[in-house]
């Protein structure tokens, strides 16, 4: 089979998933307007005139999301890493527990540097 | 079955010590008392530094292209290009530890009750030495890189704490945070232009090796528009980190903006790895279409000499003022990359140590002339400071003229080295317009040194600063090679003659 094929076919799938999906929305979901729906985000925080506290964001949710990248990249190079173990021996560990000492730095900072307190 | 990989550990330890020691100043953020932190991060810095280069001078005859699985080349030229990236960062550590230029609590607003108690306590963010050894780290990584990824992570790995330091500041808090932003929105696009290239170029070649970019390039693709856009696209990125025109618009900016002693490193040092990776892709990859390329980049050589000489003229602040200069003198070096020749390479690698040494003095002498306010970087107000202190103003006026390329200074025999390797190759348009815009720009450096030694001070309010001995040290060992350097030039030529070659 040509191998274009399965993609041709999941992009297919994918492109009906979308359509369906608003659709279907579209059709059986309530409608109600107000002044929300007309926010860029129908949550979280007020985007203009100005943040709460003198337009200023809070640098936590910032900070989240800076860690969450830590640990996102994290994943990236552990999951290889634990498909070919075997085949990389001692040398891969030693790599590895190299690799992760040196993303725990930058928690450690965070963490020590108080970016972990909420409050 | 995966075969593991192999290290040559000595040839890589350079920039290992270096990522080590910024690791290692992250840590001791994380846990060290802060009030001995200053002196820590320093020891640590410097020490890395002085390591890193003790091993660059023991691997200094050693060749390699498998150092790391292919990924990086030790030659001639990386060895040196290394050499210089650190010994300039050792003396602009030197400048930046004076850290009295530096916001006492970056993330306070400007001119909050907040930023004025923490600046009173004395509190300092001693984080800009693991910056600095990152994007130290980076910039050698950027010269000896030879693949397209690690290009990229080394370009990623210095960019990234350049633009943060440029926000840091104490002075003029706002000017500094909008140069961060600036250069931090334009790097990112150039980035991504960078990584169009890259994608292009590995969509001919099927590989992300210089190598095997090169031999598809002599292979028969050379004509092919892919490798056309590739080259473009990559140059893009590339150029924009030496602000050749037309992609140096952050440049003015970004120097007038970042912390005096930042702008001395990023200028002087930015330029040495950016350049170094030009060079490689030019010298390895790309020579055999040289005639798709270097019309292209001689116009943007010949625009970047013009335009950099003719606008600094207009300029009433020393920092813009050594911002455009320093676009000149990037379409300078271009003229080298252009002659695409062993002598060419000799008389870049020549110029950027040079060029990279005098601007650190002259970023350097800069942080000393101040007011009641700090640093005064406006013109006018520098009238007639030769008779305040005929010693700094007359290092100044000393390196301008290096700048200019007067005869008896590092700054000419560079000049002069460059423009015969260009000449040797024919390109005599590229060498008449280089010749014409340093007539041009000889102009406004001699008019600022008549400002300060002929014309009659408006006011008294600027005063000197006494140098710390870092500062002196810094300051004074720049300037030395740069008259050392122009009286006995053939003590580096020599070395970079023998050091200007690049191996596949």
């Amino acid at each position: 089979m040509n191998p274009y094929v399965p993609i041709l076919a999941i992009g297919a799938i994918g492109f009906g998933f979308a359509v369906f999906s608003v659709a279907i929305a579209f059709i059986t979901g309530p409608k109600r307007y107000n002044r929300a729906k007309a926010d860029a985000y129908e949550c979280g925080i007020e985007p203009s005139p100005s943040a709460a506290g003198g337009g200023r964001f809070p640098v936590k949710y910032f900070l989240t999301a800076m860690l969450f990248i830590v640990f996102d990249i994290e994943i990236v190079f552990l999951y290889p890493w634990a498909v070919t173990f075997d085949q990389l021996g001692l040398f891969g560990l030693v790599e590895m527990i190299l690799f992760i000492a040196t993303v725990f730095v930058a928690y450690t900072y965070v963490w020590r540097r108080g970016g972990l307190e909420w409050d | 079955m995966l075969t593991t990989p192999s290290f040559e550990y000595l040839l890589l330890s350079p920039m290992l010590i270096i990522l080590a020691a910024a690791v290692i100043g992250v840590l001791a953020e994380a846990f060290l008392d802060r009030n001995h932190l200053p002196v820590i991060q320093l020891f640590i810095s410097v020490g890395a530094i002085l390591l890193a280069l003790i091993q660059i001078y023991r691997i200094k005859s050693s060749s390699s292209t498998s150092a790391a699985i292919g990924s990086v080349v030790i030659d001639k030229a990386t060895i040196y290009l290394q050499g210089t990236i650190l010994i300039i960062g050792l003396l602009a550590l030197l400048l930046i530890s004076d850290q009295e230029q530096f916001v006492a609590q970056a993330s306070a607003i400007p001119g909050s009750r907040e930023e004025q108690e923490s600046t009173s306590k004395g509190s300092i963010q001693t984080e800009i030495y693991p910056l600095l050894s990152f994007a130290l780290a980076g910039m050698m990584l950027f010269t000896c890189a030879s693949d397209l990824i690690t290009l990229f992570v080394a370009l990623e790995v210095f960019s990234l704490p350049l633009y943060l330091l440029a926000g840091l500041s104490r002075r003029r808090r706002l000017l500094s945070q909008e140069a961060a932003l600036k250069y931090f929105l334009l790097g990112a696009y150039s980035s991504a232009f960078f990584l169009f290239g890259a994608a292009f170029l590995y969509g001919i070649s099927g590989s992300v090796y210089l190598v095997d970019i090169s031999s598809a390039v002599s292979g028969g693709y050379g004509n092919d528009v892919f490798v056309l856009i590739g080259l473009i696209f990559i140059s893009v990125g590339l150029l924009f980190k030496i602000s050749a025109v037309p992609f140096h618009a952050w440049t003015p900016d970004v120097y007038q903006g970042a912390p005096t002693s930042v702008t001395a490193f990023m200028a002087a040092a930015t330029k040495v790895a950016a350049f170094g990776a030009i060079l490689r892709i030019f010298y390895v990859v790309f020579s055999p279409i040289a005639n798709q390329w270097r019309p292209i980049i001689s116009v943007i050589a010949i625009i970047t000499m013009v335009f950099g000489s003719a606008v600094a003229i207009a300029q009433r602040d020393v920092k813009r003022m050594l911002a455009y200069s320093s676009i000149a003198h990037a379409g300078f070096i271009l003229t080298a990359v252009l002659a695409l020749n062993k002598s060419g390479l000799s008389a870049a690698l020549f110029y950027l140590t040079t060029y990279g040494l005098s601007t650190l003095a002259a970023f350097g002498i800069i942080t000393l002339i101040r007011d009641a306010t700090g640093e005064v970087t406006d013109l006018n107000k520098w009238a007639g400071l030769g008779k305040k202190s005929p010693l700094i103003a007359g290092s100044f006026a000393f390196l301008l003229l290096s700048f200019a390329g007067i005869p008896l200074t590092s700054g000419f025999i560079g000049k002069f080295a460059i423009f015969s390797a260009a000449y040797e190759t024919g390109n005599i348009a590229v060498v008449v317009f280089g010749v014409l815009s340093s007539a041009l720009a000889a102009f406004f450096y001699i008019r600022v040194i008549l400002l300060m030694f002929v014309a009659q001070s408006q006011n008294d309010s600027i005063s000197i600063a006494i140098p710390s001995v870092k500062s002196r040290i810094a300051i004074g060992a720049t300037t030395a090679a740069t008259v050392i350097l122009g009286l006995f030039p053939s003590l580096l030529l020599n070395i970079t003659q023998s050091f200007s070659i690049f191996i596949k």
